[in-house]
């Protein structure tokens, strides 16, 4: 299995998720310049955290227009998987590509901390290394992470089972007290209906490492390039 | 005709505002304890050639719905106005 880090200008949590797949997870990865066309031999975009475009007009709406998008809109039609992390997040719900938005934090704060989260869908390529409503602990880092969606769209996520990640407390008590920038149903992460693209705002490539707090974020990207090995092999059999 | 458009976008008003919450909380303090509904915006201008002031309307009204503003929780106020009467 193939990553690609896309570097927008601004982003600066390229070189984590780099050093979080490539040498921690042992999984081939390259960058990809914002500017690249050509992103057919990688089966995962990651679209790491950061400022792209300075979070000028709002975080991830400049970022959409860059070249690798559209080469990102198509890799992700094709049902190739996609995870935007932080401002990752932010430009894949910009771009349309996940539904609802993120905007201030109803503290208003920067917040840069540990955050309990609960795991809700352990059937995904990105989650099946998961124990059902397994309770990890990510670094979260940003002021724009609130989420939204207006009513009718947070039913249909509810519905679908779309929510991935919830804030919680240690015990995986989903509470209001818990909730760390009043994200609507303490919203952490989800996918869209195809379950081929991931959005989150906490980060997990910061937890991949015993020495860095913990490695429980390993099995998000162990995890999903196992999927893909096991597609593949089954592909050949057939 | 080159046009002057100016834009107002703010969050709906469905979608909390916690700027305009925490402003109107230290207009309070300040005395103005009449003051409510206080919202924060962006306020954008530009200026467009444009065949007549529709034109130019619908052009900007196209770039909020496109970029400027995110309509999932934001709404927009378009004014044209000919550039020769801006001062």
């Amino acid at each position: 299995m193939k990553f690609g880090v896309v570097q927008f200008p601004g982003s600066n949590c390229d070189a984590d998720c780099y050093h979080a797949i490539g040498h921690v997870t042992g999984q081939e990865v390259r960058f990809v310049w914002h500017e690249e066309t050509e992103i057919g031999d990688l089966d995962c975009i990651v679209l790491p955290g950061g400022f792209s475009y300075g979070d000028y007009l709002r975080c991830g709406a400049v970022a959409r227009f860059s070249p690798v998008m559209e080469a990102i809109q198509v890799h992700a039609a094709e049902g190739k998987f996609v995870i935007g992390i932080c401002n990752g997040f932010q430009v894949l719900t910009e771009a349309g590509l996940l539904p609802g938005a993120l905007y201030r934090n109803d503290h208003l704060k920067f917040v840069c901390k540990p955050q309990f989260l609960c795991v809700e869908r352990t059937d995904l390529p990105f989650t099946h290394f998961y124990a059902a409503r397994q309770v990890v602990d990510f670094p979260i880092a940003h002021g724009e992470g609130r989420y939204y969606a207006d009513a009718d769209t947070l039913a249909e996520l509810e519905r679908n089972g779309q929510v991935v990640f919830r804030y919680c407390d240690a015990q995986g008590n989903v509470t209001p007290e818990a909730n760390p920038n009043g994200s609507l149903n303490n919203i952490a992460g989800i996918c869209n209906a195809g379950g081929n693209v991931l959005g989150m705002m906490p980060h997990p490539e910061r937890r991949c490492e015993r020495l860095l707090g913990g490695s429980d974020g390993k099995k998000l990207f162990k995890g999903l390039a196992e999927s893909l090995r096991v597609l593949e092999i089954s592909k050949g059999l057939r | 005709m080159l046009y002057h458009v100016q834009i107002e976008i703010t969050l709906k008003p469905t979608v909390m505002d916690a700027q305009g919450t925490t402003i109107e909380r230290a207009l309070h303090k300040m005395g103005h304890a009449t003051v409510g509904n206080v919202r924060i915006g962006k306020f954008v201008t530009l200026e467009i050639e444009a065949k007549c002031p529709n034109c130019a309307r619908g052009a900007a009204e196209e770039m909020c719905r496109e970029l400027l503003a995110n309509p999932i929780i934001e709404q927009y106020h378009v004014a044209v106005v000919e550039s020769e009467a801006v001062v």
